[in-house]
C-alpha cells in the first residue's frame, strides 16, 4: 500500500515541472509568431492580423482539403466563436456561454463547462457568444448573464466568477476577454438596452476588478459634455468584440459600440463621446490615452465594434505603427496609433449619410439624411457596410481584407421612447427594403442594386480597392490570410472558400449549408495544419487529405 | 404505518444488506439512486436528506408516505404548494433513489463525528498529502477528484468510508482507466470521453490525452482505485478533524 502510494506522490511532484512548461505565459501571448501551430488569442495574435504562418495548406494544394471532424454546438444560436488551440487542445464556446475543450484532430470532447445562464439575460441580435482567452491554466468566459468566468483549463471546473454587471439591466458578454499581463480585460454589450458601456479589468488569478473605464463620461469630467442633459446615463456605448494590444507602446485599442437610443438623438445633442470611437487604454490603469470618434451623434446605430487591426508599414517615406479600421459606417480608415492621428479615410462601399471625411477624418454629413418618423432611405443600411466580422492583413501582400455589404441600404425610422431598465431602448426601427435572409433558403431575391456580399482586398496605403470577390447573398464571415498567399472566408449563403490573395481567383470551395458567422483560424498538430470554420451551428475542420 | 414502525424498530438491528435484500433492491440499484440523488436532490436537500427544515430523508421517515412506492410517487410528482417539484424520472428511477435513501437509513446508525475543521485543513493538506492526488478550488492535483464542493455531495459517513476503504464506492466519473500503446507506454488517469475509435484521458501527468484505438494494445478500467486506505495512516481523532474539513467544503 505504502509503495502505491508514494509511487503516486512521487509522479505527482516529477510532474509540476512539465504542467509549468505547458502553461500559457503571457510571454507565450506576446509571441504566437514563436508557435505558428497555436492560436492563443481571439484574433491569432495581438495586432489582430487574423493571419497564419503556418505553410502546409497553399493555393497548389488548398484543392485537396477535406472534412477531418465537425463538432455541433448543442444550441440553434448563431456560432460566433473563435477557438483557441493550445498544444493540440482546442476551446471554443457554445451559444450561449457554454465552454468546451476538445481534442484538435478528432473532434472528441474532453469537458464542457454548462454556463447554465440565467432566464434574466436579454440581447437585441441573439444570445451569442465569440470565445474564450487563456493565461496560465485557466481559461476566462464572458457569459450572456453579466459573469465573467475563470475555468480550470484541465477539467473545466470553475476556480472563480465575478459578476460583470447586471443581466436584467441589458447587459452581456459576449466578446472573448483579452489577457494583458496579469489582468483579463471585459467590456460590457447592451447598446440597445440603454446601458451605460464600460470595459474593466480583472486580476487573472482572482476576479479582483483592477480598473474600470467608462465609455460614456460623467457630465463633469473631459468630454462629458458631449451628452446633453441626463442622456449620458442610458448613452449605451457598449463592447461586443475583442480589442488588440501594442506592447511596445503599452496600449490596448477597442472599438465602441452606438449611442442610444439607436436612432433617435434627439435627447442627446452633442458627439456622445465614446460611442463610436477607438479607443487607446493603458491595461494597467485603464487610463485613456487617446480616442478617435469615426461617426459623432450617430443616428444610424454605426457600432465601431470592429477588431482594430494593426501593422507596422511605410507610410508616405517613413516607417509608421498605424491602425487599418474598415468602419459599419462604410468608410476605411488608417490612424497612427501611437497618437490617433487620422491618416487616410476612403468610402469602401455606397455611402449616401455622408459627403465624405474632412482634413481631419470628421465626417460631413449630407443634409436630410437622418431617421424621420416616416422614414429616409439612405446607405449603407442599419447592419452596415460591415460589422463586427474580423478583416485581416497580410504582410505578405500588404493587402487589407474585408469583409463588405454593399449597395445596402435601410429606410431609418425614428421613435418617441422613454428608457426604461431592461427594455429595448432605440427610438425607432430601420426597414430593409428587400429581406435580408438568415440562413440559406431558396428565394434570394436581390438584385445587385439592392445590396450584395463581397470580400474586398483594399490597399491600406492609399485605400483603393485592389480586387473583390463578389458574393449573391450578404456576409457575416471573418478572414484569414496565410504566408502562402490564401485567403480563406465565407458568406451568409453557406460557402466556404480560399481565394488567391493577390488576386482574388476562386481556388477552392465547399456548401456547408449554414451561414459562416463567424472567422476562419488555422492550427496545426504534429506538423499537419487544420483551417476550422463555423457555419450554421456546426464547426467544420479542414486538413489537406493524406 | 405497522409497516414504517416495523421497520424503524428493526433498523438498528438490521445490517444493511439484509435491509437491501428485503425491499428486493441490489447493490447497483442504491448506487444508481445515489447517483440520481447527488445529479438532482442534493443541492436542496444536502447529503444527509436533512437541508430542508423539518424534512429528513436520511433515517426513513417520511412524513407524507409510507411505502416505497408512496415515496418514489412524491419524486415523480413532486409536492404542490411547496417547494419540492416534480422530478422527471420514470417509477424505476425513482424507485432507485427511494432505494438509495433507504440505504442512507441503514447506514445511519453509523455515527460520524465530523471534527474541527480547521484542524483537519492542516492534515488534508500536511500529513495527509491529500492535495498531491486531490484538488480543493486552485490548489493541489487534478488527478483525482476535485473535493471543492464534496460536502455537499457526501455526508460524513461516506467520507469516512472512502478514507478507510477507497474501493467500496467510486463514482464512474472517478474511476481510473489505463491505456497500453503498441509502442509499450503505458498511461493512466481518468476517463473523460470514449467513442467507439478513440479514448480522452486526463493523465497522471495533468495532461489531456486522446488516444486512438488502432494505436493501442490495451485499455481498460482499473481494479483497484489509486488512493491508499487512512485506516493506519490517520488517528481517530485526525480523521476526525478531515471529515470535519470535508464536510465544510460547499463549493463556491
Amino acid at each position: 500500500m505504502k509503495s502505491r502510494f508514494l509511487a503516486l506522490f512521487s509522479i505527482a511532484g516529477a510532474l509540476s515541472a512539465q504542467i509549468l512548461s505547458a502553461q500559457v505565459t503571457f510571454e507565450r501571448l506576446l509571441h504566437p509568431e514563436k508557435e505558428p501551430q497555436n492560436w492563443l488569442t481571439y484574433s491569432g495574435s495581438y495586432d489582430s492580423q487574423r493571419h497564419t504562418a503556418l505553410r502546409e495548406i497553399t493555393p497548389a494544394n488548398v484543392k485537396n482539403l477535406e472534412l477531418q471532424w465537425v463538432f455541433q454546438q448543442r444550441s440553434l444560436e448563431k456560432f460566433e466563436a473563435t477557438p483557441l488551440v493550445v498544444d493540440g487542445i482546442m476551446y471554443t464556446t457554445q451559444a450561449p456561454s457554454d465552454v468546451v475543450a476538445l481534442d484538435a484532430t478528432t473532434g472528441r470532447i474532453f469537458w464542457t463547462w454548462a454556463a447554465n445562464v440565467s432566464a434574466n439575460s436579454r440581447t437585441c441580435c441573439g444570445k451569442v457568444n465569440r470565445g474564450v482567452a487563456i493565461l496560465g491554466d485557466m481559461v476566462y468566459v464572458g457569459t450572456i448573464d453579466g459573469r465573467l468566468v475563470a475555468l480550470d483549463a484541465k477539467t473545466g471546473k470553475p476556480v472563480w466568477k465575478v459578476e460583470v454587471a447586471k443581466a436584467e439591466a441589458g447587459y452581456s458578454l459576449m466578446h472573448a476577454p483579452l489577457i494583458v499581463k496579469d489582468k483579463v480585460i471585459m467590456g460590457v454589450a447592451g447598446g440597445e438596452y440603454g446601458i451605460r458601456g464600460f470595459i474593466a479589468a480583472y486580476d487573472a488569478k482572482t476576479g479582483k476588478e483592477a480598473w474600470k473605464f467608462y465609455t460614456i463620461p460623467e457630465p463633469g469630467g473631459k468630454n462629458g459634455n458631449t451628452w446633453a442633459g441626463d442622456s449620458w446615463k442610458h448613452g449605451g456605448a457598449s463592447i461586443w468584440v475583442t480589442g488588440s494590444y501594442d506592447p511596445e507602446l503599452n496600449l490596448t485599442y477597442w472599438g465602441v459600440g452606438n449611442p442610444g437610443p439607436d436612432w433617435n438623438g434627439d435627447k442627446r445633442a452633442g458627439d456622445n463621446l465614446y460611442s463610436d470611437s477607438v479607443v487607446a487604454l493603458n491595461p494597467d490603469t485603464g487610463e485613456l490615452k487617446w480616442y478617435y470618434q469615426f461617426t459623432p451623434h450617430d443616428d444610424f446605430d454605426f457600432d465601431s465594434v470592429q477588431v482594430p487591426v494593426l501593422a507596422n508599414m511605410d507610410w508616405q517615406g517613413q516607417q509608421r505603427k498605424v491602425m487599418l479600421w474598415g468602419n459599419r459606417n462604410g468608410f476605411f480608415y488608417v490612424l497612427d496609433r501611437t497618437t490617433g492621428q487620422y491618416l487616410l479615410g476612403k468610402p469602401f462601399a455606397k455611402v449616401t449619410w455622408a459627403t465624405g471625411l474632412d482634413e481631419r477624418g470628421r465626417p460631413m454629413r449630407q443634409a436630410n439624411m437622418e431617421p424621420t418618423p416616416e422614414g429616409t432611405l439612405i446607405y449603407p443600411g442599419n447592419l452596415g457596410a460591415t460589422n463586427w466580422y474580423s478583416p485581416s492583413y497580410s504582410p505578405e501582400t500588404g493587402l487589407f481584407y474585408l469583409s463588405v455589404w454593399d449597395n445596402y441600404y435601410s429606410v431609418y425610422g425614428k421613435t418617441e421612447g422613454e428608457y426604461v431598465e431592461g427594455r429595448l431602448f432605440m427610438g425607432g426601427a430601420p426597414r430593409n427594403v428587400v429581406p435580408l435572409l438568415m440562413q440559406p433558403a431558396p428565394t434570394l431575391a436581390r438584385k445587385e442594386e439592392e445590396g450584395y456580399g463581397a470580400l474586398r482586398a483594399i490597399d491600406p496605403k492609399t485605400g483603393e480597392r485592389k480586387w473583390e470577390f463578389k458574393m449573391t447573398d450578404v456576409t457575416d464571415a471573418g478572414i484569414l490570410t496565410t504566408a502562402t498567399g490564401l485567403v480563406f472566408s465565407g458568406g451568409r449563403d453557406g460557402n466556404f472558400y480560399a481565394l488567391d490573395a493577390k488576386t482574388g481567383a476562386l481556388l477552392w470551395k465547399i456548401y456547408l449549408g449554414g451561414p459562416v458567422a463567424s472567422g476562419p483560424m488555422s492550427f496545426a498538430v504534429n506538423g499537419r495544419q487544420f483551417i476550422a470554420v463555423n457555419a450554421g451551428t456546426s464547426m467544420y475542420v479542414f486538413a489537406v487529405k493524406q | 404505518m405497522e409497516h414504517m414502525f416495523a421497520k424503524r424498530f428493526f433498523l438498528p438491528l438490521l445490517a444493511a444488506g439484509a435491509l437491501l435484500a428485503q425491499h428486493g433492491y441490489t447493490q447497483a440499484d442504491v448506487e444508481a439512486g445515489g447517483r440520481l440523488y447527488r445529479t438532482n436532490c442534493s443541492s436542496c436537500h444536502g447529503p444527509n436528506g436533512d437541508l430542508q427544515p423539518g424534512v429528513d430523508l436520511g433515517h426513513g421517515k417520511f412524513r407524507r408516505a409510507n411505502s416505497d412506492e408512496e415515496v418514489a410517487s412524491i419524486i415523480m410528482k413532486g409536492i404542490p404548494g411547496t417547494g419540492m417539484p416534480p422530478g422527471n424520472f420514470p417509477e424505476s428511477q425513482a424507485l432507485t433513489i427511494v432505494a438509495y435513501l433507504r440505504s442512507m437509513a441503514a447506514s445511519a446508525n453509523v455515527t460520524v463525528t465530523a471534527g474541527d475543521p480547521a484542524r483537519g485543513k492542516e492534515i488534508f493538506e500536511g500529513k495527509g498529502q491529500c492535495l498531491n492526488c486531490h484538488r480543493v478550488r486552485a490548489s493541489g492535483s487534478r488527478v483525482g477528484p476535485d473535493l471543492t464542493d464534496i460536502g455537499t455531495l457526501r455526508r460524513p459517513a461516506d467520507l469516512q468510508r472512502s478514507l478507510v476503504d477507497p474501493d467500496a464506492e467510486v463514482l464512474a466519473q472517478n474511476r481510473y482507466y489505463r491505456v497500453l500503446t503498441k509502442d509499450g507506454q503505458t498511461v493512466t488517469g481518468r476517463l473523460l470521453n470514449e467513442d467507439t475509435f478513440s479514448v480522452q484521458m486526463l493523465d497522471t501527468k495533468e495532461n489531456l490525452r486522446s488516444f486512438k484505438i488502432a494505436d493501442l494494445r490495451e485499455h481498460a478500467f482499473m481494479a483497484k482505485s489509486p488512493m491508499p486506505s487512512y485506516k493506519d495512516r490517520l488517528t481517530a481523532a485526525e480523521m476526525s478533524d478531515v471529515i470535519g474539513y470535508l464536510t465544510s467544503l460547499k463549493g463556491f
